[in-house]
């Protein structure tokens, strides 16, 4: 597994990356831990010209919060977001998604952004990424743009990155209240991606009625999406048994499922709906 | 002299130098001038090749020389295939493919360049033009007449029939109260050994002697093979084996890139080195299993078994290994079990497929006898509503029955089946396990609990069963300082004879592991030897080595006593000297005779001097090691999956050496046989396009989808050795696979389900649950 001659340069800025990206013109990819791109060019799927390595930016793992958002840099590795008390105070199922991921060495490695930049449509982070209404801020030739999440994962593969741009910053707007969040999956067990992936985050109010409900959903589609039907569903409704299980029957409403070797699409439907439940009836008890 | 050291948990020698990361892998070997070999792989499964472009590769600067399959196959031997079943077709494969393409990965071209980088990218320069052919992937439809032939030279596709009866199984079926039949499947696994394959090859002036470091299990066996095949005198030829990192029955064979390397290495005049990569692994490693078996069991109504009928169909994909023919026939062997079957019809068909060859796999044709006799066991247990430990007790031979003559056609050695059963039993708390079942039942909850009671045959073995040979060779040269040296024709690459024979050695001499040294895996060192599988280092290679300690304490006894006046049958070894019987005051140390014997000049009359015995040791039969697996399952009961909460096995491999070898042994073999029940499996699509040619695509098991093992033992000396052991390289593998299939189906058994297919992906478990209420 020997990938194919390339040029190694190493980008001391984001804003050196996104030139250097220009220069290249569409031949040249980014690297930061390597986790995606290096396997894929390994295995000859992948043959830039040029790797414009990012991971020697220092300033760019950090995780940090001010007064309205968490801010996780673009190199913040996997190990980072598993084990960062931020983190896990405000966003704790982007923990889970975190260390859910690969083995040890891979969350030594792995970075958010390119985990997402790569949108493998069966990563982890992405059914987090929704559920928390994060935004993408991104640097390219016009400058900084920040990107919805909901506008962010496009299709297999595909982002909402323009050509030479680059990921910067993953924000996690703050909440109050009650709020508690959860991402369950059930592993493929040959590659540990997410079959069935799901992140929660719920608000529940005074009288123990849920607020706020936004279910994540990765592994299922061609990209990750919202159980947007669910989430309408429990809207204001107490959490009792019954009513999850018959909102989270709507949960892969609207998705065409993948079906591979590991599972059927029918299967993938019917785990959004078991790991949409697990997924809020865990956010529930995490903000009880 | 009481034993001090065999029966210890010592650590291993091997250790230190393995976990320090300081020990020399093929990869590590780095000759100067060194050329690297990359091929060029088929990507039909089932192709004709129009015409082959190199010139693109051959320009490409670095490259030293690009071979196709006519070249190659003027100058080298095909493939060697060492078993034979009477009439059977002659599937050989040349060392690159001529003509014809057979299977996804078969090599087509290789390639030779200063470095390994340039190498590979003139391998994708190789411009192949194919005329794709339609595939056979499936047996059963490549035993129809109007299949696509793999061989246009032959008929059909089917490589051979073998078969035979034992008994009268008309007359059992006609008296039988019940019936039970099913259909069981073995899927195709990929061995995996965490360190692929890889050569390295030397073919140099002065004396074109042809030096190969391979990874291998067998590095006499190959380089008997490698000196015919490139045409080089066997007396000009050395195979080293440096550290190999598993085999798993998968390095006993003689590839293709074996053979490629040495004749490049012929050609260039300059070393040359391949390593495997991890897909060229799955896709042209030899895989394990493949088989299909309809089974059918008469029994009467108190579950005594009459007699069973077996038709297997054995997928061999698309041409023979070392042993590809062979390995399917292993399972009408153990098709009986550890049970009395008085009549058995065994009928297999060897079908050819676009697929990789099978071959031996960690149990090698014993996994799918356990598994099909141990299903049919509890299907049968079932249908007669009896406990599956009862029906198991009542067809058991007994102790005293042993030596055993079973209707597969083997003798078992020395066995006491319901001890192992009873103490699995009771370590599981099989009764208090039955009682939690049916009370999760009530609550909705599916919980199961499988056994397996398995035997196996193990320390191939008697030369006449075995192509080749089935013996093995064990040199003892005790040296001048009174160190001990062992060279051993077996080739442990993981199983830790270098610590087992330092103990029975030092045992055996009076003296400390620590002085006991010893070599393996070279040509050049041990003068003869076949190497390590079928559980034999230690039951066949360790009393090979066992009776040349004989030798030489029978000559130094005879030192001993000309010095102290005495005479041989009076000298007794103590630690660390050579003493008369019942004299303790009389004794000479150890090191004093070693010196006697090496000085010469005090010898008795008639002893030759010097320390050094060889001794070849050709076993009277097999030995067959067993025991009993419980597993307990839980199902999710609305995704699916299945988890293995509980895994008790209680193994009886004979005498043991050292119980944390052991313990090792059978850890390892459950994961991998755990693993064929829960995971694994070599798909390949309808067209022969492998489908799971990488490791994010074939499930290997993991730490973490298990238990903590409850481990036991009991002990029943083989009488074919003097150590009394048996082997257990395999039984973990073979013993566990049916124990999880029998929890699972176990646990589904409230809604009627009798069997599910391998491997038991939660998908398969989910749509049971979904389609049917529990009764």
């Amino acid at each position: 597994m020997i990938a194919q001659n390339f040029e190694y340069t190493v980008a001391t800025s984001l804003g050196e990356a996104v030139n250097l990206l220009q220069k290249h013109g569409g031949r040249a990819k980014i690297l930061a831990g390597g986790h995606s791109l290096i396997p894929m060019m390994k295995l000859r799927l992948a043959a830039p010209e040029t790797l414009i390595d990012i991971g020697r930016i220092p300033e760019l793992s950090y995780v940090r919060r001010d007064g309205e958002a968490i801010h996780i840099g673009a190199l913040a590795t996997h190990h980072v977001i598993e084990t960062s008390d931020v983190v896990s105070r405000h966003c704790l199922a982007l923990a889970d998604a975190a260390g859910l991921i690969g083995d040890i060495q891979v969350r030594n490695k792995g970075t958010i952004g390119g985990s997402i930049a790569h949108a493998d449509p069966a990563a982890d982070y992405p059914a987090s990424i929704l559920a928390f209404d994060a935004t993408i801020v991104t640097l390219g030739p016009k400058g900084e743009r920040l990107i919805p999440a909901s506008k962010f994962f496009v299709d297999m593969l595909t982002t909402a990155l323009e050509p030479n741009e680059i990921v910067r910053e993953i924000q996690i707007p703050l909440r109050s209240g009650k709020i508690g969040s959860a991402y369950l999956k059930m592993a493929q067990k040959a590659s540990g991606f997410a079959i069935c992936g799901a992140a929660a985050v719920v608000e529940l109010n005074e009288s123990g009625a849920l607020s706020n409900v936004a279910i994540g959903i990765t592994g299922v589609g061609n990209h990750a999406f919202r159980a947007t039907e669910t989430e309408k569903a429990l809207k204001g409704q107490k959490p009792a048994r019954d009513i999850l299980k018959t909102a989270c029957e709507k949960a892969p409403a609207g998705v065409v499922a993948l079906e591979d070797i590991h599972a059927s699409a029918d299967y993938r439907l019917d785990l959004t709906r078991i790991f949409a439940r697990r997924a809020v009836e865990a956010a529930i008890e995490r903000a009880g | 002299m009481p034993k001090r050291y065999v029966g210890q948990a010592m650590k291993r020698k091997e250790d230190p130098r393995l976990v320090s990361g300081t020990s020399t892998y093929v990869d590590d070997v780095v000759l100067p001038g060194m050329l690297h070999m990359a091929v060029a792989r088929s990507i039909h499964g089932h192709a004709r090749i129009k015409g082959i472009d190199t010139s693109r590769a051959q320009r490409l600067p670095g490259v030293v020389a690009v071979v196709t399959g006519e070249e190659v196959a003027a100058h080298c031997g095909p493939l060697p295939c060492a078993a034979s079943i009477p009439n059977m077709k002659n599937a050989q494969r040349q060392l690159l493919a001529v003509g014809k393409v057979r299977f996804v990965g078969e090599p087509v071209a290789a390639v030779v360049a200063t470095d390994k980088y340039i190498a590979r990218d003139a391998a994708d320069l190789i411009e192949i033009d194919y005329e794709p052919l339609p595939a056979v992937v499936n047996p059963e439809k490549a035993m129809e007449p109007n299949s696509p032939r793999l061989y246009d030279e032959f008929s059909d596709n089917i490589a051979f029939n073998f078969g035979f009866e034992s008994g009268n199984t008309e007359e059992a079926f006609k008296k039988a109260d019940v019936i039970v039949k099913e259909r069981f499947v073995n899927q195709r696994l990929a061995p995996l050994s965490m360190e692929p394959r890889g050569v390295v090859a030397t073919y140099q002036m002065p004396d074109n002697e042809l030096v190969v470091w391979a990874s291998t299990q067998v590095p006499h066996l190959l380089r008997t093979q490698l000196a015919v095949m490139l045409n080089v005198p066997e007396n000009r030829t050395r195979v080293i084996a440096p550290e190999v990192g598993g085999g798993f029955g998968a390095k006993i064979d003689v590839y293709a890139e074996d053979g490629l390397v040495g004749y490049l290495a012929k050609k260039t005049g300059r070393p040359v080195k391949w390593i495997e990569n991890r897909r060229e692994n799955i896709a042209a490693t030899i895989h394990g299993r493949d088989q299909i078996d309809d089974v059918e069991l008469a029994l009467k109504k108190d579950g005594t078994i009459l007699g069973m009928r077996v038709k297997a169909i054995a997928d061999l994909g698309a041409f023979y290994s070392l042993f590809t023919p062979m390995i399917p026939t292993l399972t009408g062997l153990l098709a009986p079990g550890c049970y009395k079957v008085p009549a058995l019809k065994f009928d297999l068909v060897g079908v050819l497929t676009n697929k990789m060859a099978t071959d031996a796999y960690r149990g090698a044709g014993r996994p799918e006898a356990t598994y099909m006799i141990e299903r049919i066991m509890d299907v049968a247990a079932r249908k007669l509503e009896m406990d599956p430990a009862e029906i198991r007790r009542k067809n058991f031979p007994q102790p005293d029955e042993f030596p055993f003559q079973t209707s597969g056609g083997v003798v078992y050695d020395s066995a006491n089946y319901e001890a192992a059963l009873d103490r699995a039993l009771q370590l599981a708390d099989y009764k208090a396990l039955r009682r939690k079942q049916a009370e999760l039942r009530s609550q909705g909850k599916y919980m199961g609990i499988g056994l397996s009671s398995y035997v196996e045959i193990c320390a191939m073995g008697p030369s006449a069963a075995m192509p080749g040979g089935g013996w093995e060779t064990g040199s003892v040269r005790i040296e001048r300082t009174g160190k001990v040296t062992i060279l051993t024709g077996a080739s442990p690459h993981g199983q830790g004879q270098e610590t087992t024979f330092a103990q029975i050695a030092a045992d055996e001499f009076g003296l400390e592991p620590d002085d006991v040294v010893t070599i393996h895996g070279d040509t050049a060192r041990i003068p003869s030897g076949i190497g390590t599988f079928g559980s034999r280092a230690t039951a066949v290679g360790g009393t090979a080595m066992y009776f040349a300690v004989q030798d030489l304490k029978e000559k130094m006894k005879k030192i001993a006593a000309h010095l102290l006046e005495t005479t041989p049958d009076k000298i007794e070894f103590g630690v660390g000297k050579l003493v008369v019987k019942g004299d303790s005051g009389r004794f000479m140390s150890f090191t004093d005779v070693v010196d006697v014997a090496y000085n010469a000049v005090k010898l008795p009359p008639g002893v030759e001097p010097g320390l050094d015995a060889t001794r070849f040791f050709e076993p009277s039969n097999f030995t067959f090691p067993f025991g009993t697996h419980v597993c307990v399952v839980e199902i999710d009961e609305e995704t699916g999956e299945p988890k293995i909460t509980k895994y008790v096995a209680v193994d009886d491999c004979g005498n043991v050496i050292n119980p944390l070898l052991v313990e090792g042994q059978v850890h390892g073999g459950l994961v991998q046989g755990i693993g064929q029940a829960l995971h694994e499996e070599v798909v390949y699509d309808e067209n022969g396009q492998l489908l799971t040619g990488t490791l994010m695509d074939y499930a290997v098991p993991r730490a973490h989808d298990f238990p903590e093992f409850e481990l036991d033992r009991t002990i029943t000396p083989s009488p074919v050795n003097p150590l009394g052991v048996k082997g257990v390289g395999e039984a973990g593998t073979i013993g566990s696979t049916p124990a999880v299939v029998n929890a699972v189906v176990d646990a589904l058994s409230p809604f009627g389900i009798t069997h599910i297919d391998m491997p038991l992906r939660s998908e398969k478990i989910w749509k049971i649950l979904k389609g049917r209420k529990a009764s």
